[in-house]
This record gives structure tokens, C-alpha cells and sequence, in this order.
């Protein structure tokens, strides 16, 4: 039996280190996630603007953006490319920061942005609600992941 | 929706998506067991379809939004089998987790209907 393992380590340049650091499967079930995530955000804002946009058009005009934006992420983590990568990198940190700010205006201000009340699971209530408690924070936790998954993939160039 | 008919699809579901989560990470591929689970998911999503059609002529209406409930359960029916063919398709253990996923996903969304369907206001 011809013995194929591969005996000779595979050479150390930056780029088959980023190659070999690649978790594919991982990555996988994020991007799968954050389609699921893309698809209820966009769904959901959808669905708000048109039936109520009245009731709290900051709030949902931020729900768009924030489906936009998933959307995108989702698509750049797909996407090979240093240009896609950085695009993940700018979406998915804007996510972050996003569900951080709405997060803390509506758990502690939701007036700033015209809202009555800070109810995560009320009609007026959006993806980042409350650090997004209506969506179990999946979407607080699921940018730290994405950020920690792009770190691991880091192609040289960038 | 049911009320009872409600908590059987979120613990099914949830319970289908933890064991497919955990069998994934334990690097089973998708058999017949964790598809299964999610078809029994699919198969109950069908039926609270069912339910939503008839309830409101039996004096069952939704206090809420029913479209928005609609949006809710088409995109869970459409949602298990997507990842179910995805799990044939690609037979390693990423797909089994891809399945818990979805289930788990499922259970958050019947929850929501319900909100939708009992509690909140139109």
C-alpha cells in the first residue's frame, strides 16, 4: 500500500499559515448563523416598516440598516479575497457597535430614539434591543465570534 | 396556536438541535437519528400550519399582527428543510451542527409566534 501521508510539513509562509489556521467547518455553521440572523433582521424590519413604520421609524430605519448590514456580512464571510475580508471586518464590527449603542439606549434611554418603552419582545422592538435579548443575544455574542474567526483567517496581504 | 401544541414544538425542537449540536462537535455526520429530529421539527411545523389556517374560524384569532405571524412560520417551514438538504448534500459533522442550528432556530421562532399569536397586539 502506497503510504500518502504527507511527510514533509507543508512549507511556513505567511500565507499557508493563514491556509492552516482556517477552521472551514466552524466557519461554516457562523456563516449559517449569520444568515439566519440576516434573514429574521430583514424579515423583521420588512415586516415593521411597512405594517407600523409610524410607530418608531428611528428604531425601525436602524432595524433595516442593521439587515443590511448582516446581509453583507454574511455574503463577505462567504467570499474569498482580501477586499471581502475587509468588508466582513468593517460589517461585522459596525454590528458590534451597533448592538452595543442601540443596546444601551434602549435598555436605558429608549426615548432618545423615540421609543416608549424597552420592552425586547414588544412591537416596537428591533434586532439590537436590548443587546439584542429578543434574539436570546445571539446578536451580541455572534460579532465577537465572527471577529475572533476573522482574526484566525487573516490572508497575508491584509 | 394551542398553547400545549406550543411548548411540545419548542422543547421538540430544542431538544433536536442541542443533540444534533452536540453529536455535530462529537463528529457524527448527519443520520438518521438527527435527521430525523429535524423532520419530526418540519412535520410539526406543518401541522401548527394547519392549526394557525383553522384556529381563527374556532374561535382561536390571533391577538396580534397575522401577517407578521405568517412571515414568522413560512420562513421556519421553509427553513428545516434547507438545512436538512444541506445536510445530504455535505455529510460531514459541520452539517449536523448546520441542523442543530436550524432546530434551535426553530425553537426561538414558535416562541415568537406565539408571542405574536397570544400576547402581543395587532
Amino acid at each position: 500500500m502506497v503510504n500518502n501521508s504527507s511527510a514533509a510539513a507543508p512549507s511556513s509562509t505567511p500565507a499557508s499559515e493563514a491556509r492552516r489556521s482556517r477552521t472551514p467547518g466552524i466557519g461554516r455553521v457562523l456563516v449559517v448563523v449569520y444568515g439566519i440572523l440576516a434573514l429574521a433582521a430583514a424579515g423583521r424590519s420588512v415586516f415593521q416598516i411597512i405594517d407600523r413604520f409610524g410607530e418608531a421609524p428611528v428604531a425601525f430605519s436602524l432595524s433595516a440598516l442593521s439587515a443590511v448590514v448582516y446581509i453583507v456580512a454574511t455574503v463577505a464571510l462567504v467570499a474569498p479575497g482580501a477586499v471581502w475580508y475587509r468588508i466582513a471586518l468593517i460589517t461585522i464590527s459596525f454590528e458590534l457597535a451597533g448592538v452595543l449603542v442601540v443596546g444601551t439606549i434602549t435598555t436605558f434611554a429608549p426615548g432618545l430614539i423615540g421609543l416608549a418603552d424597552n420592552d425586547p419582545f414588544g412591537r416596537t422592538s428591533t434586532v439590537w434591543s436590548s443587546y439584542g435579548l429578543g434574539y436570546l443575544l445571539i446578536p451580541l455574542v455572534l460579532p465577537v465570534l465572527g471577529l475572533l474567526y476573522l482574526r484566525r483567517r487573516r490572508p497575508a496581504a491584509v | 396556536m394551542i398553547e400545549w401544541f406550543t411548548w411540545v414544538q419548542v422543547v421538540i425542537a430544542l431538544i433536536a438541535g442541542l443533540a444534533c449540536v452536540v453529536l455535530g462537535f462529537a463528529g457524527k455526520r448527519p443520520n438518521d437519528i438527527t435527521l430525523g429530529a429535524a423532520l419530526l421539527v418540519e412535520v410539526l411545523l406543518i401541522a401548527q400550519l394547519v392549526v394557525a389556517i383553522i384556529a381563527p374560524g374556532v374561535g382561536n384569532p390571533p391577538t396580534g399582527n397575522l401577517a407578521e405571524f405568517y412571515v414568522y412560520l413560512i420562513s421556519a417551514i421553509i427553513l428545516v428543510p434547507a438545512a436538512i438538504f444541506w445536510a445530504l448534500i455535505e455529510r460531514n459533522r459541520w452539517s449536523t451542527v448546520v441542523l442543530g442550528v436550524a432546530c434551535l432556530a426553530i425553537a426561538v421562532m414558535v416562541y415568537r409566534m406565539y408571542q405574536i399569536w397570544a400576547v402581543q397586539t395587532a
